[in-house]
């Protein structure tokens, strides 16, 4: 095989794509079409609830144009961390939309389900055999942070793709992947070179990222063969150059030059981004480093209590130069209340009180080097975290009421010196979750810590 | 003299996984890459320095290829956590932005 060809709707189903572009991508006769699902970047609370960043519709939207377009080449369609998290909770949602689609567009084919959740007694195991090691930075790991997990996954490789497409799936939806791992399955598979194909995988993923002059969520196509790769997206306004495809290595990764897979390492530090049109580059000279050992990340969250918030603003300019003062004096008097009503059914650690002051440190914490406060006005935003949805959102009500009349030395008599724009002043928010894992597993081979699930979709009876 | 944010075509933060901040600064042309790097007001440690860090904790990359400063710091607080601010860690670059450059 000289050349295998990978059409990539998008960097994740369900944020769109330009269904002309996807055509003009089918017209390329792909070999596959590839498409990541998911991300930890929406934050933990998807993991925690197992509830999905994107929309059911607008995900459907983008499956169904992609499963159409699959069906019509006979080519497979992978796609990779279902559901945003690619817990079990999200495989399923994403496996009742995929027969959902095929229902209604009568399509056959082979399914694989391969799940990424893992089975706490499975990790306790390696734990005890010391097969799970940290990452830096780590949070504390341990057999009760396995217990406490609301979800754990496994980030899957390449390989239990591969062990898909080898059972003869015609799609794949695999829970969490590397999303490099979904476009270098079959290229692997038919023996391309690894720093080539994960390198060709690293843009894909992310669809038309790495052009310069992205308008929305598009297409891209790669051209693998066996020394280097071009890639070049559909939409003829949109435009690849060496700098622009350089710079997508740069894009949410700590280090841009060795990109760390379950099998080994990426390695950019020789790759050669040249144009051959000016639309295409053409890269070369990637190489990928085999690791000693087969590891596999894992990604948990965990509860981290109930929210309610009080979202206020300040405009008196006592107040503001006082803000440092006036919020810890705020802080004593909410716990001096909560204690006067709960006493010791409620110790100060089992609940957060958390006072955010936009226009002073809001955004950076921190990390802000402002130290002055420049503006006329600040918002505040009070945040109560606690072990029931009933107990954050009375200490939210109390919170509230202090606040507002916290007095200051300047004013004698009752103040009120907070503006709340919402009625009711506070917002429960309900479970908030926190990630609280960062490790990886040394299984005993790429499959063990990846089920699959072979599902013969529409078949007659 | 000018500063970073009028040489650069973008300055960006984002998160690189949930423990980890980074930033990248990107030229349109190599000319200007070159002149910031000989300048020799970016490096590990004025990184460092414009976040209160160690210059140990910073992992400081120039990117010839993509024409980029690239830098990488733990996050203060991990992405998502009670007293984390920025979820996806957008809105962390400010401080680098009026680097004065010769």
């Amino acid at each position: 095989m000289e050349e295998i060809r990978i059409l990539a709707p998008n960097g994740v189903c369900g944020s769109g794509f330009v269904e002309a572009s996807f055509e003009k991508g089918l017209c390329a006769q792909p070999h596959f079409i590839g498409c990541d699902a998911g991300s930890t970047d929406p934050g933990p609370s998807h993991l925690g609830s197992g509830e999905p960043a994107f929309p059911r519709e607008a995900v459907k939207r983008d499956l169904r144009l992609m499963m159409l377009g699959a069906r019509r080449l006979k080519v497979p369609l992978l796609i990779g961390s279902a559901g945003t998290a690619g817990a079990d909770p999200h495989l399923a949602w994403y496996a009742d939309i995929v027969r959902e689609i095929a229902a209604a567009e009568s399509l056959s084919f082979k399914l694989a389900l391969i799940h990424a959740e893992q089975d706490k007694t499975y990790l306790k195991q390696r734990l005890h055999e010391g097969r799970i090691k940290p990452l830096h930075p780590a949070p504390h790991f341990d057999e009760s942070v396995i217990e406490r997990s609301a979800h754990i996954v496994g980030m899957m490789g390449a390989e239990p793709f591969m062990k898909a497409l080898n059972a003869g799936a015609d799609i794949v939806i695999a829970g969490r992947a590397s999303d490099t791992a979904i476009f270098a399955a079959l290229p692997l598979m038919r023996g391309f070179p690894e720093g080539m194909a994960w390198h060709a995988a690293k843009i894909l993923e992310c669809g038309a990222a790495a052009v310069v002059n992205r308008k929305t969520p598009d297409c891209m196509f790669a051209w693998l063969r066996h020394d280097h790769f071009v890639v070049e997206a559909p939409d003829e306004e949109l435009r690849c150059t060496p700098q622009s495809v350089a710079s997508h290595s740069l894009y949410e990764n700590a280090d841009p030059f060795r990109l760390i897979e379950s099998s080994g390492t990426l390695d950019l530090t020789q790759s050669h981004y040249e144009a051959i049109s000016d639309r295409a580059v053409k890269v070369s000279g990637s190489t990928f480093i085999p690791a000693q050992c087969y590891t596999v990340k894992l990604e948990g969250a965990e509860l981290a209590g109930y929210q309610s918030i009080v979202i206020g603003s300040i405009r008196d300019p006592f107040i503001i130069r006082q803000i440092d003062d006036w919020t810890a004096r705020l802080t004593d008097k909410i716990h001096a209340r909560v204690h006067m009503v709960y006493g010791d059914r409620l110790k100060p650690t089992d609940y957060v009180l958390n006072i955010r002051i936009y226009g002073k440190n809001g955004t950076m914490g921190p990390l802000e080097p402002v130290k002055e406060i420049l503006s006329h006005e600040l918002c505040l935003l009070i945040e109560v975290t606690a072990p029931t949805q009933d107990v954050a959102s009375s200490i939210a009500g109390m919170a509230r009421h202090q606040a507002l009349h916290l007095p200051i030395p300047e004013w004698s008599g009752l103040i009120t010196a907070l503006a709340c724009p919402y009625n009711p002043a506070h917002l429960d928010r309900g479970a908030v979750y926190r990630f609280n894992i960062n490790h990886v597993v040394e299984p005993d081979d790429p499959y063990e810590m990846f089920p699959m699930e072979l599902i013969d979709i529409g078949a007659k009876t | 003299m000018t500063t970073l944010a009028k040489l650069a075509r973008l300055i960006r933060s984002k998160n690189a996984g949930p423990f980890e901040l980074t930033f990248d600064i990107m030229f349109d042309d190599a000319a200007t890459y070159e002149r910031v790097r000989r300048s020799g007001a970016i490096s590990r440690e004025a990184v460092a320095q414009r976040y209160g860090l160690p210059a140990a904790e910073v992992k400081f990359f120039w990117c010839d290829n993509a024409l980029a400063i690239k830098a990488s710091i733990p996050r203060p607080y991990f992405q998502g956590d009670l007293l984390d601010s920025d979820g996806h860690g957008g809105q962390q670059y400010a401080p680098l932005m009026d680097i004065e450059i010769a």
